[in-house]
């Protein structure tokens, strides 16, 4: 693999969608810093950011998409760097689910990811990349974030706010923090805290980072280096995370990749290793390095209960929005216990919520695929809060 | 949970539901333990202007409430009960599923935990023709309202009106009014014994209190 990763070609794209997005871009300057949890008030913030659908005349149709850990502002249209379909379109566009047809969406790439909000990647006044010198942020400051490019919209109360994995943290933030501006909201496959093992997994992947050669303390972008090694190490890790034993077994097995017998060497012999080290190199094309540690590490600190006393169900004490969890019968990250946990919780503070546990052997990863009864789950839900909204249906033609 | 064998006879059904939801006061919190399609949360909340939540165990019959916009959480009511604060609602309704869950004498204390009252319907296994099929066929009773066989069936904890008073005795539970209903679903005169309504009754509906 080394071997593979040594002689592709360097892609410039995730440098300069880190400072110029292929997508709108909310500015603040030195006037409007963002406070964070760590204490530093970071100035100045760009936010990249994609909407579809248009805006009501009482702005009341809005809806914000949160990203998970690798995702990005491109729901719903061709990934500039990709090339490929949005990371959601099964979920959000015109008649889908989420209907851009009746609502104004709205996905901002999150505080320390790399494609065009402020992170490690990015440049001040084109000197060098924030590297380490970034202040590491947690889930709030991702949602404080995006509180401000709501404020900016001028929009008040948002509609929906939705995500699944660390967008289903970042949902479960924004309803805790901002009660009264978030109408109904949907987390998928999420947590209210990262548990011990995900942190370990977490762990492996920065490891693997920190201890390519090519990584250089950081300073990589500087160096004029990349730890691509490290960074689809880091993936190929996660990934197997993502999917389930059944779907591993069901997809791959024990086949042989292009060859009748093993051949006695550390080659790729089997299915499975080729697939985990294309998906190694397709990850580190896209994605930067020291965005992956602060972004893991956001996820790591989460625990919304710590900030209301260890009581989870004080984060959501009078809230009014209307929640439905959404869990998956094979998601071992994210399992069904810690979204009933999320569920105890708002039964105990008297919320409105739903819980749905889908039967799929498609693992963690289901949330991003067609998976056709979380589609009726979230179109039920959508369009029965979206009439308690008053919100008109779409004519169609 | 349960509810699909006793649909058979769906204007039946709804004369059931119709029983539970006139015991409920308008305006009230109400947790609908078992509640299938949301039939009687949807009755509840559009006829009497009641805050209903639903727990059931069936991802078909969750979908259909959430699309409904009514809030129901997918869990079983032998295990997902515990998870609840005591006094949370003003009732909690046990529709035609106590004879499907594993433990229910847990299960009621859970109901008479959380509720400020709880709503019991079931198939009163002690109905003449039950009775008569053990008696004279010496097999285990296959009637219209309980169609499936008995190695097949959900049902696992079926009583009698007179087995469901003992029950209430044993957890403290007070009874403060009560029904039986007829083949047709109708409620049968009032004031008659236990014991007739224990022979002619095909379901019951109790409210019950926590005792003194």
């Amino acid at each position: 693999m080394a071997r593979t990763l040594g002689t592709h070609a360097l892609s410039p794209t995730p440098r300069h969608e880190a400072d110029d997005p292929s997508s709108l871009v909310a500015r603040f300057g030195a006037d409007e810093p963002l406070h964070l949890d760590c204490g530093i008030a970071l100035a100045p913030l760009q936010i990249a950011y994609q909407t579809y659908g248009t805006l009501n005349a009482d702005k009341s149709n809005a809806v914000l998409i949160c990203h998970a850990l690798t995702g990005d502002q491109h729901v719903a249209n061709v990934n500039p760097v990709t090339g490929k379909g949005g990371w959601w379109e099964t979920m959000v566009g015109p008649g889908k689910p989420i209907d851009t047809d009746r609502f104004f969406v709205i996905c901002s790439n999150v505080l320390s990811s790399c494609m065009g909000t402020t992170g490690p990647a990015s440049r001040l006044d084109g000197g060098p990349a924030y590297a380490l010198d970034f202040p590491v942020v947690t889930i709030r400051d991702m949602v404080r974030a995006q509180a401000m490019l709501i404020d900016q919209l001028g929009i008040d109360t948002l509609f929906c706010v939705a995500g699944g994995s660390m967008g289903g943290m970042q949902v479960l933030q924004w309803a805790a923090s901002y009660p009264q501006r978030v109408f109904c909201a949907l987390p998928i496959a999420t947590a209210a805290k990262h548990s011990a093992q995900n942190i370990a997994f977490h762990e492996v992947g920065r490891q693997a980072i920190m201890a390519d050669p090519e990584w250089k303390g950081g300073r990589y972008l500087a160096e004029g280096t990349r730890p691509e090694k490290g960074l689809a190490v880091a993936r190929m890790a996660a990934h197997i995370t993502y999917l389930s034993e059944p779907a591993l077994h069901r997809k791959f097995g024990r086949k042989l990749q292009d060859r009748a017998a093993p051949t006695f060497s550390f080659d790729a012999d089997f299915e499975i290793e080729s697939y985990l080290r294309y998906q190694g190199r397709a990850f580190v094309e896209r994605f930067d390095a020291n965005s992956y540690l602060y972004l893991t590490r956001a996820m790591d600190y989460f625990d919304l209960a710590a900030d209301y006393d260890g009581r989870l169900a004080q984060a959501f004490r009078g809230s009014r929005t209307r929640f439905c969890v959404v869990s998956f019968t094979s998601d071992w990250l994210f399992t069904t216990q810690e979204s009933r946990a999320v569920v105890h919780a708002l039964n105990a503070s008297g919320a409105s919520v739903s819980f749905v546990e889908i039967e799929t052997d498609k693992g963690h990863d289901a949330f991003l695929l067609d998976v056709p009864e979380l589609f009726a789950t979230t179109k039920g839900f959508i369009d029965s809060a979206a009439r308690a909204r008053g919100l008109t249906e779409p004519a169609r033609g | 949970m349960a509810d699909a064998q006793f649909s058979t006879n769906a204007s039946a059904a709804r004369v059931d539901l119709m029983v539970v939801a006139e015991m409920v006061e308008p305006g009230s919190r109400v947790l609908d333990v078992g509640c299938g399609d949301g039939a009687l949360m949807r009755m509840l909340q559009d006829g009497r202007n009641v805050d209903a939540r639903g727990i059931e165990l069936s991802q078909a019959g969750v979908n259909q409430c959430v699309a409904h916009g009514l809030s129901v959480i997918q869990g079983d009511a032998d295990t997902d009960l515990a998870d609840y604060p005591d006094d949370s609602f003003d009732y909690v309704i046990l529709s035609q599923t106590i004879q499907a869950t594993h433990r229910p004498k847990v299960v009621m204390e859970h109901l008479l935990r959380i509720g400020r009252r709880a709503i019991v319907s079931f198939p009163n296994f002690g109905h003449w023709k039950i009775r008569a099929r053990l008696a004279l066929s010496g097999r285990m009773p296959v009637t219209e309202n309980l169609p499936i066989s008995w190695h097949e069936t959900p049902n696992i904890h079926f009583c009698t009106i007179r087995d469901f008073i003992d029950l209430c005795g044993e957890v403290g539970a007070q009874i403060e009014k009560g029904v039986a209903l007829d083949a047709g679903g109708r409620p049968m005169r009032a004031g008659l014994p236990w014991g007739v309504w224990n022979l002619f009754g095909e379901q019951a509906v109790l409210v019950l209190s926590r005792g003194k």
